[in-house]
């Protein structure tokens, strides 16, 4: 009630305030140096001709039209990310919550041990190399003498730089190590849905379990499904070191080079630090740009088209 | 005093009318499926790190092990050794890192969190769309832009560059302060505010206790992604490198070198192992309220 009465009137700073501006400042300071900082710093640079030696050279919005009129390769890389997050991003969205709501109704143990098996990629990290053993280009690769063996093809195909094949084997390697903080999120989400629901949905006439899915699953996820959704599109819009490690950079006719790994191309490796900067905020706004889309799409979930 | 805040259902009580026999079979398949999907190159993994070297050569390539030995793993000290910094300034350096990156960024963390959950400060709410936004963003996306600053901070080249811009990750404080909007009834705060506790008691006697559950995922989420951890650029000195970094030097030596490779990879895989065994039934409370309302 002391809440309301407070409305009225302008709050004024107490003492309590004061304690938790204070107990902000550290990860505030950190945030603002390493996240906020970083993406006003590229706003600035991104008008500037700098390659950290001399002094910077204000060029106006030259960056920004040299991507779309002067540089093939950017239009190339930004085609294979779009691609690849296009297709790579919506299926492991669909995957994290398809699998997490198979494994749902199992006991609880069987429940971790599948949850730990799909988690097992993302939670350990770097070992996506291994996928190097079964597409490796010579005979010795496992993929090459299945294909030989059974007579499919004769001579070893060198996937990762056959621009017909490393895309989409790219995006296998993705999804296999995708089911990372969303599935999760999804599993315990899902685990939260409350049981007299479905039991009110099944005395209502649901019948089937794609119809339960549609009309009472999802629309009680929906706030979680949206933080997976981000959590998916954080990880499909930052792929490089995967693609790096078994494709190369860069690769065959930049066939699978994304945004990412050309921007620390030019900017770590050819120190054009402004137009680095520039195509780092054409990355912010597009990666903004899904995500308040997807907000949108997600809204139209669980809404009866009869 | 205990708060039972979620219901746990562990075998359901009603029976479910929405499931058909065709439907569990096209069920099991695709999981099954897809389960060994997921798990076969691990295990790959795991068994080529106990091949001998007459095996890891052989042609055709065969998927298991006949003969096993430790050999690849007892070679690892020896294969490091013409770098000449020792393996075990490798270990500290990647326990070092994943520990203090860890422990800072959930205690910077949380603090905020509480700020943003339970306080009425002017421009929490923007403060916190921004680390909403933020969620959007990882390291390697903000590379560049971070590499400047790192220069201009004098950063490069030393622990700093692993620790501190582990420290602001939005991915823990969104996850604690939504989990403490769920799980820390206001009447709680009054009660102890009544009672005449600071904004630092009331962290330390009513909120830490209930927090448990989040502080485990957080020490997840971070522990993951600081052990694996692969700086671009900003480490030079090899006694300032990590395991991940040895392991991506020891797999380019080519098909020979396979076995320590996996070796390593096996090693490497433990810790975060462990820490998942330990905190998986907390991060799965906390993760049943990461919710986005808009």
């Amino acid at each position: 009630m002391s809440s309301k009465t407070n409305l009225k009137k302008r709050r004024r700073t107490t003492s309590e305030d004061i304690s938790f501006y204070i107990i902000t400042i550290p990860f505030m300071l950190f945030f603002f140096l390493f996240n906020i900082l970083p993406v006003l710093a590229s706003m600035t640079l991104s008008f500037f001709d700098y390659d950290m030696v001399s002094n910077p050279i204000f060029i106006g919005l030259e960056n920004y039209s040299r991507m779309f009129t002067g540089d093939n390769v950017f239009m190339k890389v930004l085609g294979n990310t779009l691609r690849f997050s296009i297709i790579a991003g919506p299926i492991s969205f669909l995957l994290s919550f398809m699998l997490a709501w198979m494994i749902n109704e199992f006991p609880k143990t069987i429940r971790v041990i599948l949850t730990f098996i799909f988690y097992a990629p993302a939670l350990v990290g770097n070992a996506y190399f291994i996928w190097q053993v079964f597409f490796s280009g010579d005979s010795y690769g496992y993929l090459n003498n299945l294909l030989i063996s059974f007579g499919f093809i004769t001579e070893p195909i060198n996937w990762f730089q056959n621009t017909q094949y490393n895309m989409t084997i790219i995006i296998i390697v993705q999804l296999w190590m995708s089911m990372g903080v969303s599935f999760l999120a999804n599993i315990a989400g899902l685990q939260n849905v409350s049981a007299e629901l479905y039991e009110a949905a099944a005395i209502d006439g649901v019948r089937t379990r794609w119809h339960e899915l549609w009309y009472v699953t999802l629309p009680s996820m929906k706030s979680i499904l949206l933080f997976s959704s981000v959590m998916q599109i954080q990880s499909v819009f930052s792929v490089s070191a995967v693609i790096v490690t078994l494709a190369g950079y860069p690769s065959v006719n930049n066939s699978v080079d994304t945004i990412v790994s050309y921007i620390s191309d030019v900017g770590t490796a050819r120190y054009e630090m402004g137009y680095a900067s520039a195509l780092s905020i054409f990355l912010f706004f597009m990666v903004l740009a899904f995500r308040f889309g997807i907000g949108a799409l997600l809204n139209l979930v669980g809404k009866s088209d009869n | 005093m205990k708060f039972k805040l979620f219901k746990k259902k562990s075998t359901p009580q009603y029976r479910r009318y929405t499931r058909s026999k065709v439907g569990n079979v096209i069920y099991f398949s695709i999981l099954f499926l897809a389960g060994a999907f997921t798990v076969l190159p691990l295990v790959y993994c795991i068994v080529t790190s106990f091949k001998p070297l007459d095996e890891l050569l052989i042609f055709p390539p065969q998927f298991f092990v006949k003969r096993p030995t430790m050999s690849n793993y007892l070679a690892l000290p020896s294969l490091l050794s013409k770098i000449q910094v020792p393996i075990s300034r490798y270990f500290f350096n990647s326990i070092f890192v994943a520990v203090a990156g860890t422990l800072l960024h959930i205690i910077a963390a949380s603090l905020a969190a509480f700020t943003f959950s339970k306080s009425k400060v002017k421009g929490r709410k923007a403060l916190f769309w921004i680390v909403q936004i933020m969620l959007l963003y990882n390291s390697i996306t903000l590379a560049v832009p971070r590499y400047y600053i790192y220069t201009k901070l004098h950063l490069i080249d030393t622990y700093w560059v692993y620790i501190l811009p582990a420290i602001p990750s939005a991915t823990g404080c969104f996850l604690m302060k939504q989990y403490m909007d769920a799980s820390v009834p206001d009447a709680l705060m009054e009660a102890a505010r009544i009672d005449g506790a600071g904004v630092i008691k009331m962290y330390v006697s009513v909120i830490m206790p209930i927090l448990k559950p989040a502080w485990m995922t957080m020490l997840l989420l971070s522990f993951q992604e600081m052990w694996t951890i692969i700086p671009q650029g900003t480490i030079f000195s090899e006694q300032l490198k990590t395991l991940p970094q040895v392991m991506s030097s020891i797999s380019a030596g080519g098909i020979a070198r396979s076995g320590s490779a996996m070796a390593v990879t096996v090693l490497l895989m433990i810790p975060p192992i462990l820490v998942f065994l330990i905190s998986q039934s907390n991060v799965m409370e906390t993760m049943s309220t990461s919710g986005i309302k808009e």
